[in-house]
């Protein structure tokens, strides 16, 4: 039986790592995840878990002990934001490429500069090639529901790989909704143990982590971890199979709002793809068919079946909640729309850039995006496929 | 969604306009509601202009931007009539309540063009009398509960006579205060 409860997606997050108890969380604090490890500390000193939390000075360091402590055969977990993320950058790429399947919770936030604490997804999208798995969330709901999972997908043998749930900073980090939680002992019986098949404290099998890797081997090992990634793919559908039979909460690789019979539809992640339900609904009460496809596993990238649920469309607009500042477009539409040209699905698409810096993402904003959906639509063309939404009015709304 | 009750809360920063905002979506979670409790996050220092914000339905809740249409506004410090414009987009069914012990005719000259119903308590008052402090989060929670029918008397008293014991767990002293001004205010309200 679920558990009734109200809680901000912080709190949300570390219930999850509280149940979870893992052997080893290190973490430093930035605004706006500090209440992750601030919440778990306290977990710790009450004696709620037996974690060995590492107060480390920086989030480099925070990576590096989650390196070694995984590499020791042990559970390491941490959280972070934008310029945390940022100075982890060097360890990130050793997590993965050493194979070792830490968690982290990601509370998205801008990258600085100049400074700013609110929300967007400049963090993610700069390590999105890094070879970590991807979960987003749309609410605490599933910031907690993606955090329970994320150990079973990470730890997988056919995967291997680190893993980061990540939700949008302040939006639902910072406030309290009604959530269902599973008790402990389902939690623990869920998550299970880490028994690593190869690691540094076995005194049967002395072996080396991270040395030298040259000409003749690294290929190698990137095509391994690339095949992981591909693996991942199966298991994290055959993890939601049995958290659904534990929870009843169903999750694939994105989440499908009233888009079978839609004619046009959004495409976004985290919080947003919430206020567009809202949006779809009134549209729906007008007769409109619009509808949503809300991406939750990022990477691995879900190419064919997105490009397959989409293919339907008159057309479709793309959502980034960071630019790449490529004079191209973001990184979700440039994904989405490579993934519909090599599956050969031909919908007019449009990129929309929005909610930079915390810019609040009204719902009428949204709506006014299907408006220009329901044009393209009627035309078939896109003039200008690089958009932005919610960017201070003066003159065009739409111009760079 | 056409149940749900959107409320905005304006305050300065450390006069509890958040923890206000947060104790009610509590209140209403322990009704059997769905709820969204969350304050708009700026370079908050102590006496700045802050907002809070509240949604609550009996269905739940996806959107997830702040609230340009409340159907109810709380302000919590009168001295910002005049400097934010507190009555955005508020509903003219709905109604705004103010901490203020200001003339009728002062609030609607400031509240230039708003036709809805304004209520008014006098929270310092109340607060310095139940709690021998200014704190008006308290009395301000009961106002709005009263104003908007959201729970019962009985019903918001009970909850946050639990709520307060948590809360107050190391200093007990300041529970039947709090009560008190709860009790209070819920008698005082009043609209103009």
């Amino acid at each position: 039986m679920s558990i009734r409860e109200r809680l901000s997606g912080n709190e949300a997050a570390a219930t999850a790592m509280k149940q979870i108890n893992p052997d080893v969380v290190a973490a430093f604090p930035i605004t706006p995840s500090t209440e992750i490890p601030q919440y778990f500390s306290t977990f710790v000193a009450n004696g709620a878990v037996d974690t060995e939390f590492v107060a480390v000075e920086s989030e480099h360091s925070a990576m590096s002990a989650c390196i070694g402590a995984e590499a020791a055969g042990s559970r390491a977990m941490t959280a972070t934001s934008a310029n945390g993320l940022s100075l982890m950058w060097e360890m990130i790429y050793i997590a993965s490429s050493l194979r070792l399947p830490i968690v982290l919770s990601l509370v998205n936030r801008a990258v600085s500069g100049p400074l700013n604490i609110h929300n967007d997804h400049s963090d993610a999208m700069g390590v999105r090639d890094a070879g970590w798995i991807m979960l987003f969330s749309e609410n605490n709901q599933e910031a907690y529901d993606n955090t329970l999972m994320a150990h079973r997908i990470a730890e997988h043998k056919d995967v291997m790989l680190p893993l980061m749930v990540c939700q949008d900073g302040f939006i639902t980090s910072h406030s309290i909704e009604n959530i269902e939680l599973e008790e402990d002992e389902k939690v623990k019986e869920f998550v299970g143990e880490y028994h690593p098949e190869h690691y540094l404290l076995n005194k049967k099998e002395p072996i080396a982590v991270g040395p030298l890797d040259v000409q003749t081997y690294l290929f190698e090992h990137k095509a391994q971890q690339a095949k992981a990634m591909i693996n991942a793919k199966k298991v994290i559908l055959e993890v939601a199979k049995d958290f659904e039979k534990m929870t009843g909460r169903s999750y694939g690789f994105f989440e499908e709002y009233k888009l079978e019979d839609a004619e046009i539809a959004v495409v976004c992640m985290n919080s947003t793809a919430g206020t567009t339900k809202y949006v779809v609904d009134k549209l729906r009460e007008k007769g409109i068919k619009a509808g949503l496809l809300k991406i939750r596993v990022y990477r691995p990238f879900p190419a064919e079946e997105i490009a397959e649920a989409l293919s339907h469309l008159k057309a479709v607009a793309i959502f980034d909640k960071a630019d790449s500042l490529n004079a191209a477009g973001g990184a979700v539409f440039e994904d989405v729309t490579s993934a519909m040209y090599v599956n050969q699905k031909n919908v007019p698409a449009v990129n929309y850039i929005y909610g930079i810096g915390g810019r609040d993402t009204k719902a009428d904003d949204i709506e006014d995006v299907y408006t220009e959906l329901l044009e393209i639509a009627k035309s078939g063309k896109v003039e200008n496929p690089y958009r932005y939404f919610g960017l201070r009015k003066g003159g065009d709304k739409n111009a760079l | 969604m056409d149940n749900l009750i959107e409320i905005r809360w304006h305050g300065r920063g450390g006069q509890g306009a958040k923890t206000a905002s947060l104790l009610l979506a509590d209140a209403a979670f322990n009704t059997g509601k769905y709820i969204q409790g969350f304050p708009e996050y700026g370079p908050e220092r102590m006496g700045a202009p802050i907002t809070a914000y509240n949604r609550i339905s009996s269905s739940p809740i996806t959107i997830h931007s702040n609230i340009y249409e409340p159907d109810y506004v709380v302000v919590v410090d009168d001295t910002l009539l005049e400097c934010v414009d507190v009555t955005a987009g508020l509903k003219e069914n709905g109604a705004i309540v103010i901490n203020t012990t200001k003339s009728a005719d002062y609030l609607k000259s400031v509240l230039k063009g708003y036709n809805g119903n304004i209520y008014t308590i006098d929270a310092r008052k109340i607060s310095e009398e139940a709690l021998g402090r200014y704190f008006p989060n308290t009395p301000m929670l009961a106002a709005i509960v009263k104003v908007s029918g959201i729970m019962t008397d009985e019903a918001l008293l009970e909850d946050m006579k639990g709520s307060f014991k948590h809360k107050f767990a190391k200093k007990p002293e300041v529970i039947d205060g709090n009560m008190k001004a709860l009790e209070m205010a819920l008698k005082e309200v009043k609209k103009i």
